[in-house]
């Protein structure tokens, strides 16, 4: 890629993080955007091709659709009440997470912990790598390019504009998800939460402490 | 295969810019840092992008820089680092600091 | 420009939308092929997306991105052809602009 400087100043953000991730809307006769058509035209002519079915497409989508934080959620619960699968969590995401019948592949699931001397938080400056088999779809400002371009520069100040405030005695680790590892945050358990059951614990759990830009929920 | 580089070695970031798909970012070329953990080999992405999946696998690692090595202004704190993987192609040993 | 890590940028827009139904269909059909058909490797796809051009972070969303890099992939590996594509096209825009969706 031969585009020159990279320290030149290039204004990313204009309008930029919404229009980012959202498309133009359809005029409003309803016509579909050239991109919409060439989704129908390129589905339409793989069916026809027998490349896939529209079964199989279908069952694609409803699949994402099932896919949401809520197995990460249950996957941190069970890491905050039960020590030795906290360890076995970190060691081997993957096969910590079939133990409760979730499979996360093709992802090589990798934990990293917070603890109470470091904070974690996730990036993909790159392009978009989420850890979707256990959060589901990225959320929009994941994938934009002001979250990209500076959780590796100021991510202190990127995590305020969450309400998250990290003190200065607590390390941040960002992790730029360049390669295959796919990573997930196991956030610290709350105070209070001693005798809460699991799926009380696993509904504290935010999709955002689990990326790094926020905590889990106090009881 | 063994690896090159092992845990706590420190390495450097090659300066380069081929042309191609890369996934060593710009900003941390050029940069030192430490091994934090070998990784398993995988399929190199610079040649997957052009559709060739037989080649030699590369070994992987995750390497942690410190934030204020990287940034002259960096505001946050001492200990804050980052670590991205990095295939062993673009990593070489770290020259001794002056 | 793809490598943004340490460019400069805005304050996050935090609202959250769901992807549009054709945008997750967009995402299953990548899955498919990259995943059960083996047709196109991830690399291949982020690659194309790179090759897009510069306007192409400025002027496309997200999955209008994915879906130009679908479209160039296929091209690319023959599984579709132009002319098959731009005939098809051309039926769609037909049948959608006389008045049902």
């Amino acid at each position: 890629m031969s585009d020159g400087e990279h320290d030149h100043q290039h204004d990313h953000g204009h309008t930029h993080d919404h229009a980012d991730d959202h498309a133009p809307p359809p005029d409003e006769d309803g016509a579909l955007t050239h991109y919409q058509m060439l989704e129908i035209a390129m589905r339409e002519l793989l069916i026809e091709k027998g490349v896939i079915t529209a079964d199989e497409v279908r069952a694609g989508v409803e699949d994402m659709d099932g896919r949401t934080p809520e197995r990460g959620a249950r996957v941190v619960a069970r890491a905050w009440l039960d020590p030795e699968f906290k360890e076995r969590l970190i060691a081997d995401g993957p096969a910590a997470c079939a133990e409760l019948e979730i499979d996360v592949s093709p992802a090589r699931l990798t934990v990293v912990e917070n603890t109470d001397e470091v904070h974690n938080v996730i990036v993909c400056t790159l392009c978009s790598c989420y850890p979707r088999p256990l959060l589901g779809l990225p959320p929009s400002w994941y994938k934009s390019s002001s979250y990209r371009a500076r959780t590796v520069r100021e991510p202190r100040a990127v995590l305020e504009e969450f309400g998250t405030v990290i003190p200065d005695d607590v390390a941040v680790r960002v992790h730029d998800s360049t390669a295959d590892l796919r990573y997930m945050v196991l956030p610290q358990r709350p105070t209070g939460t001693d005798n809460m059951a699991e799926d009380e614990l696993a509904a504290l759990v935010t999709r955002d402490s689990m990326i790094g830009t926020s905590v889990a929920t106090a009881p | 295969m063994t690896a090159t580089f092992s845990t706590g070695e420190r390495v450097q970031v090659r300066q380069a810019r081929p042309p191609g798909h890369l996934r060593t970012p710009f900003y941390i070329r050029g940069k030192q840092g430490e091994i934090e953990r070998v990784c398993d080999e995988f399929g190199n992405p610079e040649e997957l992008a052009f559709g060739r999946r037989d080649g030699p696998a590369v070994r992987l690692y995750r390497v942690r820089f410190r934030l204020d090595d990287l940034w002259p202004e960096y505001a946050g704190a001492d200990a804050d680092t980052i670590d991205i993987e990095l295939y062993e192609h673009w990593l070489q040993p770290a020259k001794e600091a002056a | 420009m793809h490598d943004v890590g340490g460019l400069p940028g805005r304050a996050l827009d935090r609202s959250e939308h769901d992807p549009e139904f054709w945008e997750k269909r967009i995402d299953a059909m990548l899955m498919l092929l990259v995943g059960k058909r083996q047709l196109i490797t991830v690399d291949e796809l982020r690659r194309c997306i790179e090759q897009l051009g510069e306007g192409a972070y400025e002027n496309l969303a997200y999955y209008e991105r994915w879906t130009a890099s679908m479209a160039q992939n296929l091209l690319e590996k023959g599984v579709l052809t132009s002319d098959e594509l731009g005939r098809k096209l051309a039926e769609i825009e037909a049948r959608t602009s006389a008045g049902s969706q």
